[in-house]
């Protein structure tokens, strides 16, 4: 139990998804202007990642990985190759599923996510946590507590950001700087703050 | 939309830069900046990407059906990574081990998407072959460059020649760490940005709000 919620903590401050890592910075920097937006879209990250991420663990284990096959009578294949091509599948299909699912069940929650929900298959931040799942070899519980740690640090950092640019847009910015300098130097003292979380080991 | 081969070509360099100016693929690229090796390979895998991408859509653009044209570039778009990414590990191992998941990555840069998408659907295929290499270069100007800061400043080298000296080595340079820390790369690309519009005003951002000028005690009366 200690093991995974270190795993958690870990995915949350340490190793930010956003902050350390730079991962999702496209739709971090973009849809980062109002508080609101922000938690709606760190919510529907938390969700995708999830379950993209131990569902990637299972493809990786059960197909893809060297001998995995073997369960099919095929010991020798490595089809690790594929693997790009199969998680961005996956993600794609996942998103599609999840914005069919909530339409019908949850509707209240589709309409607050609204057009996010498409936009989240070609962030980053997702692929890129199956990607490290992979690297780093992890198990279906390890990569089901990781994907939500992933997603959570995520969704804090972007609702962060959010609250620091609804004060910053009423300041006086220099000419050139208004708008996306300014924000990418707030990111980077962000980043900064961040980063003292790194000499904490659990 | 009709436009020369040529403009199609250098206006993402520094007019419509696709960092500076569309927010695009900034993800994959600001941690592979701390050296310039690592850098060099990484652009050089986008532009390929971004090329042949824009040429692979646009030439089977009509025979997309809407509905499933993200899922038809994706795959393009997957497919060409993995090419990349098999020839990185055998070809240069080192490179392709502290580049990690960013080749990966290199899928999801919204750039490669986004050019797709937004020019290669429309255009013909030379023209999107044009169109995806000016804005991977767009994209590989300004990684060279933050690359150029952060790695003779911060461990005293470019492309693993010793140019500064540092104390470590004996030298006079002292190392700043700071600049091998992911955070001063948004530094440097903002203060990138500051000076793009500096240069090109007609770039600067619109105010939210105006602040109130100062006013003499007698005309606010």
């Amino acid at each position: 139990m200690e093991h995974y919620l270190s795993l958690f903590v870990r995915a949350v401050f340490i190793e930010n998804m956003a902050l350390t890592f730079f991962l999702g910075m496209c739709t971090f920097i973009a849809i980062s202007k109002k508080i609101s937006t922000a938690i709606g879209l760190g919510i529907a990250v938390v969700v995708v990642l999830g379950i993209t991420v131990p569902v990637n663990n299972l493809i990786f284990n059960y197909l893809l990985r060297e001998g995995a096959l073997a369960w099919a009578g095929f010991p020798d294949v490595d089809l690790s190759f594929l693997g790009f091509l199969s998680y961005i599948g996956v993600i794609a299909a996942m998103v599609q599923i999840l914005e069919m699912v909530l339409d019908r069940f949850v509707p209240f929650l589709y309409n607050a996510l609204g057009v996010f929900l498409p936009l989240i298959t070609v962030n980053c931040a997702i692929l890129g946590a199956s990607l490290m799942m992979v690297e780093s070899d992890q198990t279906f519980a390890e990569a089901t507590v990781f994907g939500l740690g992933a997603g959570v640090g995520w969704a804090l950092a972007i609702t962060l950001l959010a609250g620091v640019r609804e004060k910053l847009k009423y300041s006086d910015v220099p000419e050139g700087l208004r708008g996306l300098g300014i924000t990418f130097i707030c990111v980077g003292l962000m980043s900064l703050c961040f980063m003292s979380f790194g000499g904490i080991d659990i | 939309m009709s436009a020369a081969p040529k403009e199609v070509l250098v206006d993402p360099i520094f007019n419509n830069n696709p960092i500076a100016l569309q927010v695009l693929g900034i993800c994959s690229a600001l941690a592979v900046t701390i050296s310039m090796s690592t850098t060099l390979v990484m652009c050089a895998a986008v532009i390929f990407v971004t090329t042949m991408s824009n040429l692979a859509v646009s030439l089977i653009r009509t025979r997309i059906p809407t509905n499933i044209r993200i899922i038809v570039q994706m795959t393009i778009i997957a497919s060409l990574v993995i090419v990349v990414d098999q020839v990185l590990k055998a070809v240069a191992y080192d490179i392709s081990k502290s580049l990690s998941v960013f080749v990966g990555l290199i899928i999801t840069n919204c750039i490669v998407m986004g050019r797709a998408e937004a020019f290669a659907m429309q255009n013909g295929p030379l023209l999107s072959a044009l169109d995806g290499f000016g804005n991977a270069l767009g994209y590989s100007v300004i990684l060279i460059a933050v690359a150029f800061i952060r790695e003779p400043l911060g461990s005293g080298t470019i492309l693993g020649f010793e140019i500064l000296p540092t104390t470590a080595n004996g030298g006079w340079y002292p190392a700043n760490g700071m600049l091998l820390l992911s955070p001063s790369a948004f530094f440097i690309i903002g203060m990138f940005i500051w000076a793009i519009r500096a240069w090109k005003p007609e770039q600067v951002e619109e105010a939210e709000f105006e602040i109130a000028s100062n006013v003499q005690y007698r005309e606010a009366m």
